[in-house]
């Protein structure tokens, strides 16, 4: 596959579509805790947490990166404690791009899922309380399916975002042909050198299909969950 | 036996509300805003009252004073909403078993409360494409099959239209008779309570006004004022004493005189529920002659209450031995000038001319 492509760009392609896959699977239990809990509870501490996870979206994504350098790099006050005690380095490396794809496309997905929440009766949570389900039964049987289509919905957001974060990525773990250079990433260092819009037109040509695809794809999934739920 | 006391204010509406209640089907009855679905959400532990106490079987669910709130999936309450409240992403099926996963061992059998509300062919659809008359069939199995120590039901019929009530009202009446789970009855239709509850209690303003026996709260003349006159009426309890005959009326044995009444398909000696609207009753202090009215009961005035123009008489059915009529009464809604023109006064025998009457159901 993708033979039309140098080892670099290829490289490239590849390396997203991992960075994507991890970012997105690794948010998704917390972006429905935290959908959950914004959606579902009152109080500062939940219009605060809302807030924090909408910074992404409104900062420039230099100054992500920037700040996950701070916090996640060797010197910084997570990254350092993780180096010395597991020896686990993030910055200029393929999991810190993990990381900032995760935090980038978070409020997206949370905002998918929190919608759907948000559109659940409580009355049916309420009912089943009354059938003798605990909160976390409740939740698991009558809530998560019901919210099934939001977090698919959410979840292919998240990725596509994820396939397309620069800013943050390139500040954080940097342009490192092979290592760290993301699709995005080996667009722009194409664009640098003279003779490289072939191959940028060629790995542009694979962001808009894998977009597409996953738009189309989301799409499809959910209208077919909303019809299984409605029992037609 | 349940039990009830609660205290709780609401921004402009206090509730203050006490009563007990033996098995069978207790009915919470008042009109909008008098507090019917707070009681029941109390209980079913969806809402935290100010203070309080439920105690269900011996079990107590709450006790503010102690500090005891069991959480609403702790209390072994079946709720029957007034939207069905079916989960949408399951077959009926898994709706109807859904309780039964948390529910101790034991309880109501599946196959038989299939039977019972006859929901058998329905067990692999889901609720979207259902009607709302088996909606709520499918909730209230779905509620007995929770294995529950108490069935609460806020107004399960208020939302369908008159056949599908029709449709319904049998299957609690067959509930209320086979099962040994006490039922709290939300309603505010007087012919639901007067066909289904044994115990009735009356809430008016957030307050209990009247409680006990169906039949002793309903015709006390006090009852009338919450119920409104024109809903106002006893439940009378008679004997089948024959086959319909060649016109097509049966005969009835009750403590005041036999009634005669169409439509009647029970067996002799069977017991039947009758409901006599006051505002159906005419008094007489002489034996009536001449009427083309059938059904004439003979009976003592037992009190009398004025409001404005009207009043409310009790007639207590058993002629002249006060004990004869087994605590029976009924009531008519007369005007004062009446009460005055024809001297009654509590011991007075009077005649009560019952214009219609109608069947509340079965006992």
């Amino acid at each position: 596959m993708f033979d039309w492509l140098t080892p670099e760009a290829r490289a490239a392609v590849l390396l997203s579509l991992k960075v994507s896959v991890w970012a997105t699977v690794v948010s998704l239990p917390f972006a429905i805790a935290i959908a959950h809990g914004i959606a579902r509870r009152a109080g500062w501490v939940w219009q605060a947490v809302n807030g924090i996870v909408h910074l992404p979206l409104i900062l420039p994504p230099v100054v992500t990166g920037y700040l996950l350098l701070l916090t996640f790099g060797r010197k910084g006050w997570i990254g350092q404690w993780l180096d010395q005690w597991f020896g686990i380095v993030f910055a200029f490396k393929w999991t810190g791009a993990v990381i900032a794809a995760a935090v980038m496309s978070f409020p997206l997905m949370v905002r998918a899922i929190r919608l759907a929440i948000e559109a659940v009766d409580p009355k049916l949570e309420a009912a089943a309380g009354t059938l003798g389900a605990n909160r976390l039964w409740v939740f698991g049987t009558v809530t998560l399916p019901l919210i099934v289509p939001g977090i698919i919905a959410g979840a292919i957001l998240a990725f596509a975002k994820a396939m397309g974060e620069f800013g943050a990525t390139i500040t954080f773990v940097s342009n490192i042909p092979n290592q760290t250079q993301t699709l995005p990433s080996a667009i722009y260092a194409f664009l640098q050198v003279p003779g490289g819009d072939v191959a940028a037109a060629r790995l542009v040509a694979i962001s808009v299909v894998v977009a597409l695809t996953a738009l189309v794809a989301s799409e499809l999934v959910a209208r077919r969950v909303a019809r299984l739920i409605a029992g037609n | 036996m349940i039990e009830v006391a609660l205290s709780h204010r609401f921004a402009g509406f206090a509730l203050e509300v006490a009563f007990t209640a033996p098995g069978g089907v207790t009915a919470l009855f008042g009109h909008s805003g008098s507090g019917k679905t707070t009681v029941v959400n109390a209980v079913a532990g969806l809402l935290r009252p100010d203070r309080g106490r439920v105690v269900v079987g011996g079990r107590v669910l709450a006790d503010t004073d102690a500090g005891v709130f069991l959480p609403t999936h702790r209390r072994r309450v079946g709720y029957v909403f007034q939207d069905a409240r079916l989960f949408p992403h399951l077959t009926v099926r898994q709706n109807l078993t859904y309780g039964r996963f948390f529910a101790p061992k034991g309880g109501e059998d599946f196959d038989r409360v299939v039977d019972l509300l006859g929901v058998g062919a329905l067990l692999s659809r889901r609720p979207g494409g259902l009607s709302g008359g088996e909606k709520q069939r499918v909730a209230i199995g779905r509620a007995l099959l929770s294995n529950p120590a108490l069935l609460l039901m806020d107004e399960p019929l208020a939302a369908l239209d008159e056949p599908r009530k029709a449709e319904i009202l049998p299957f609690l009446e067959t509930l209320r008779d086979v099962t040994r789970v006490p039922i709290l009855y939300v309603s505010h239709s007087l012919a639901e309570v007067a066909r289904l509850a044994t115990t009735v209690v009356l809430l008016r303003g957030g307050q209990v006004a009247q409680s006990g026996p169906v039949a002793e709260v309903l015709a006390d003349p006090a009852s009338a004022a919450v119920v409104g006159p024109r809903e106002a009426g006893a439940v009378l309890s008679v004997t089948v004493s024959g086959t319909p005959g060649e016109d097509g009326l049966t005969r009835l044995d009750s403590p005041g005189g036999p009634l005669w009444l169409s439509g009647i398909t029970a067996m002799p000696g069977q017991a039947l529920r009758l409901r006599i609207p006051a505002s159906e009753v005419i008094l007489s202090r002489a034996a009536p002659q001449g009427l083309s009215a059938l059904n004439i009961l003979a009976g003592r005035v037992g009190a009398i209450e004025a409001e404005g123009a009207d009043a409310m008489v009790r007639i207590d059915l058993g002629g002249v031995d006060p004990g004869q009529g087994g605590g029976q009464a009924i009531l008519a809604r007369i005007t004062r000038r009446s009460v005055a023109a024809l001297g009654l006064e509590p011991g007075a025998e009077v005649h009560a001319i019952v214009k219609s009457v109608a069947l509340a159901g079965h006992i």
